[in-house]
Formats: structure tokens, C-alpha cells, sequence
């Protein structure tokens, strides 16, 4: 398949949800523009997007690992305890014959969300060069998905319905990870919202001539 | 909206899901490759009233089951005990728990039903070219989109439920053969979601201004 031709102007677009045909105004930080047939959010300027993403990254970073490392709940009962991490609650359902499921716990609260935050971190630092190389619009184009995939917020929900279930039977004990991941969640809801990926879009370096700096054959196939 | 309403797909423009860049495929070509980001376009998503159909059956046909089968099972001295998403809810209600029983109520029983006939809706109205509610029909897509991920509550639930009470021989809790089901209608509305393109809804109201007026294009 070859590439296609670009229109030259990047600030004309079609809107992602109605198709409409229409030219992104310039804007100032903290502005946003929205389509006007369907009111999709086209682009949100955001402001300082870069220095800002990267902090909260990195505190993701941190809080991440802690949230996977030491224990989410307990729970004592007859003088007996018992406790859980993330990974212990999917390696649970693994073991207990329900593995499809006890997979996909594991990817939407502990996969996607390393992707989620990992990808980022690439993603701004590559961003801070002036051109951001190649293997930036590649993990940037990726990146949305491992968005929706990753449920942190959602987990979250979860264990608190969970605890008031136990909490019936059994003294609970609240582990440290179930306050980090409380704080995580907010943290990755401000590593969204201040990331802005059209800023980024705008000086990566193109696919296109990615592959024409490549050896020969690739070329070819890229403009057979 | 302006009267010239123009879509990028009347001009022969492909507009990129990945980084949104216009771009124009290769004369008599009808998909290619963007040049910033390498995403495959198109068009239109291929196949997307297909592929969201094929999702939104498969969740239709899990949902039964998801509903029927037990999801934990609690076993105590005094025997086993099954219970299905509906009676989780109903065990929760409480003078304090009624709040969490609302939130899995909604999540576990409500979202997945309203999500299933809201895609039903969206496609059956824009196979069939309805020019009606479109900005109604695109903001369903979009709280369908967000609102989706929040089913996998009771999932999550279940999990930690069933890790942490294993006080054998006095209780302990195990997942039942329900789970599986619930989170495939999860993952399949969640799928049929992304499958679906919400550009879909504007085509026939597009192809209508398109017939009716001259078109200008700046």
C-alpha cells in the first residue's frame, strides 16, 4: 500500500466523527476548538503540554510500582489473615480455572496501564527534541489504545464494592497500595488531560520520509 | 452548521484516525498509508456496520449467560451458595451497602443492556440512511464509548472477592462460570464500539447537501 499524499496544510482536517471538512484555527494555550456540525472536541491547546506531562509521568511512574509491589488488602478473621496485591487478585482467578478472566484482569489493571504510562514517558522525551524521531509517532499512535484498555479508575470501583462485601465477614485491612492507586488514578486523569498530542503530531518526524532514509527496498515498496 | 458543509470524503480526502492528518490517496486508489504515522486509511473503517454487527452479536448471545450463571461461589461449613450478578446486587442493598449496590446495579446491569441496544440503534438508523437526530445519535456514540469501560466493575469485584476470602475450611469464595460471560459482553461492546464509525451517521445527511447545493470548497 503506498502512502498518500498529504494536503500540505495541517491545520485543515475532517473531523474524526461527522467528516466535516474544516480548518483548525490557531489557538491560545487553554483554548480548544470543537467541530461545528457534530461539537467533537477538535484540539485543546494545552499549556507547557510537555514539562507538565512529563511530571505527572514520572509520579505515575513511582506510584505505579508501588501499587504493584506491596499489598492492596487484608483482612483478619478469627485470628486468621489473609491479604492480596493487584497481580495476586488475576493470579487468583488463573489458578482457579477461570484464566481468560484472570488474563484480562491483568491487562486492563496492570498491562495497559505500564503500557499507558510507560509509552508516555518515550513519548515526552522524545517529544523534547526539536524533531521528535520516528519511533515517537509510532508509540503515539498507539498510545489511545492502551488508554482505553487500561482501567485503573475502574478496578477501583471495584475493590471498594469489594470491601464493603467483605467487610460482612471480616475485619478489613485497607493496604498502602489502595491509597497509592486512589492517587494514581488521579494522577493519569492529569497526565491525559495535559498531554497535547496534535503539538507533538506537528514536529514528529513522517513516516514517509522515515522510509526513504531506509534502505532501498523498503523504498520501493513505499512508492510502488 | 454552514450550508456548504463539505466532507473530506466528497473531496477524496482521508482524514487519519491516528494523528489526524488530511491526506489524499494515490489516483484510483481507495486506501493507503499515512504519511505521518504509517496508520492504514481509508475511507470509512472497512467493514464497520459488519464488524460492529458480528461484536454486538457475540455480546448479545454472552449476555444470557453472563445473567444466568453464577459469578461467585461462596462455600462455608454449611454448604456452597451461587450467586448471579442480580442477586450480588440484591445481597448488597443494605441500610449502609445500598449505595454500592446502586453503583454495581448500574454498572453491571444497565450499562451492558443500554450499550447493547444503543449500538443496535446507531447501526439500524444509519444502515438505513436516517437524517434524523444526527447530533443526538453521535452523542449517544460518544457516552457509549465512555461509559463502556465501567462494566468491568463487577469483574474487578468478583476478582478481589474471591482472592482475599480463602479461609479454608471455614469460607471461601470462587469465582463461577458467569464471570467468563460478563466480561466477554464487556470486551465485546467495548469492541464493537471501536469498530464502529461514527461518520456513519452523517453520510446520508452529507450525500443529501451534496445533492442539493452547490458546493464550494476553499
Amino acid at each position: 500500500m503506498s502512502y498518500n499524499q498529504p494536503v500540505g496544510d495541517t491545520s485543515l482536517i475532517a473531523c474524526l466523527h461527522c467528516d466535516l471538512l474544516q480548518r483548525i484555527p490557531e489557538l491560545a494555550p487553554g483554548a480548544s476548538a470543537r467541530c461545528p456540525r457534530c461539537n467533537k472536541e477538535l484540539w485543546r491547546h494545552r499549556e507547557d503540554s510537555l514539562n507538565r506531562t512529563l511530571a505527572l509521568t514520572l509520579a505515575a511512574t513511582v506510584l505505579y510500582v508501588v501499587a504493584n509491589t506491596v499489598p492492596m488488602l487484608g483482612l483478619t478473621i478469627v485470628g486468621r489473615d489473609a491479604s492480596t496485591t493487584v497481580i495476586g487478585g488475576a493470579q487468583h482467578l488463573w489458578d482457579n480455572g477461570q484464566k481468560i478472566v484472570g488474563v484480562l484482569v491483568l491487562f486492563t489493571a496492570v498491562i495497559a496501564p505500564a503500557l499507558q504510562i510507560g509509552l508516555m514517558l518515550a513519548i515526552v522525551l522524545g517529544a523534547m527534541r526539536a524533531r521528535p524521531p520516528r519511533w515517537v509517532g509510532t508509540m503515539l499512535r498507539y498510545h489511545p489504545t492502551t488508554r482505553i484498555w487500561s482501567m485503573i479508575e475502574v478496578m477501583m470501583v471495584g475493590v471498594l464494592v469489594a470491601l464493603v462485601k467483605i467487610a460482612d465477614y471480616a475485619t478489613v485491612i485497607p493496604g498502602m497500595a489502595l491509597f497509592v492507586l486512589w492517587v494514581l488514578v488521579f494522577i493519569l486523569a492529569g497526565m491525559a488531560a495535559s498531554f497535547d498530542s496534535r503539538e507533538v503530531w506537528e514536529r514528529v518526524q513522517w513516516a514517509d520520509e522515515a522510509r526513504s532514509d531506509a534502505a532501498g527496498d523498503s523504498l520501493a515498496e513505499g512508492t510502488s | 452548521m454552514s450550508p456548504t458543509a463539505v466532507t473530506a470524503m466528497q473531496q477524496g480526502l482521508q482524514s487519519c484516525e491516528g494523528c489526524g492528518l488530511l491526506s489524499r490517496p494515490a489516483p484510483g486508489e481507495v486506501e493507503g498509508r499515512c504519511p505521518r504515522c504509517d496508520e492504514e486509511l481509508a475511507f470509512r473503517k472497512p467493514a464497520s456496520f459488519q464488524r460492529t454487527w458480528a461484536y454486538l452479536l457475540a455480546a448479545t448471545i454472552c449476555y444470557i449467560p453472563a445473567n444466568v450463571l453464577p459469578v461467585l461461589t461462596t462455600t462455608t461449613a454449611a454448604g456452597a451458595d451461587s450467586d448471579t450478578i442480580m442477586q450480588g446486587v440484591v445481597l448488597l442493598w443494605s441500610p449502609t451497602g445500598w449505595p454500592l449496590s446502586i453503583i454495581v446495579l448500574v454498572a453491571s446491569i444497565m450499562i451492558p443492556s443500554a450499550k447493547i441496544l444503543a449500538l443496535a440503534y446507531l447501526l439500524i438508523t444509519a444502515q438505513q440512511g436516517s437524517v434524523a437526530n444526527n447530533e443526538q445519535r453521535v452523542r449517544m456514540y460518544r457516552m457509549v464509548e465512555f461509559i463502556g469501560r465501567w462494566s468491568m466493575v463487577d469483574v474487578f469485584v468478583d476478582t478481589f472477592t474471591a482472592a482475599l476470602i480463602q479461609l479454608q475450611p471455614l469460607m471461601s469464595v470462587e469465582p463461577g462460570p458467569g464471570l467468563i460471560f460478563f466480561a466477554a459482553v464487556v470486551v465485546f461492546t467495548m469492541l464493537a464500539v471501536e469498530s464502529f464509525d461514527p461518520r456513519l451517521i452523517w453520510d446520508s445527511v452529507s450525500s443529501k447537501e451534496a445533492g442539493s447545493k452547490e458546493v464550494t470548497y476553499a
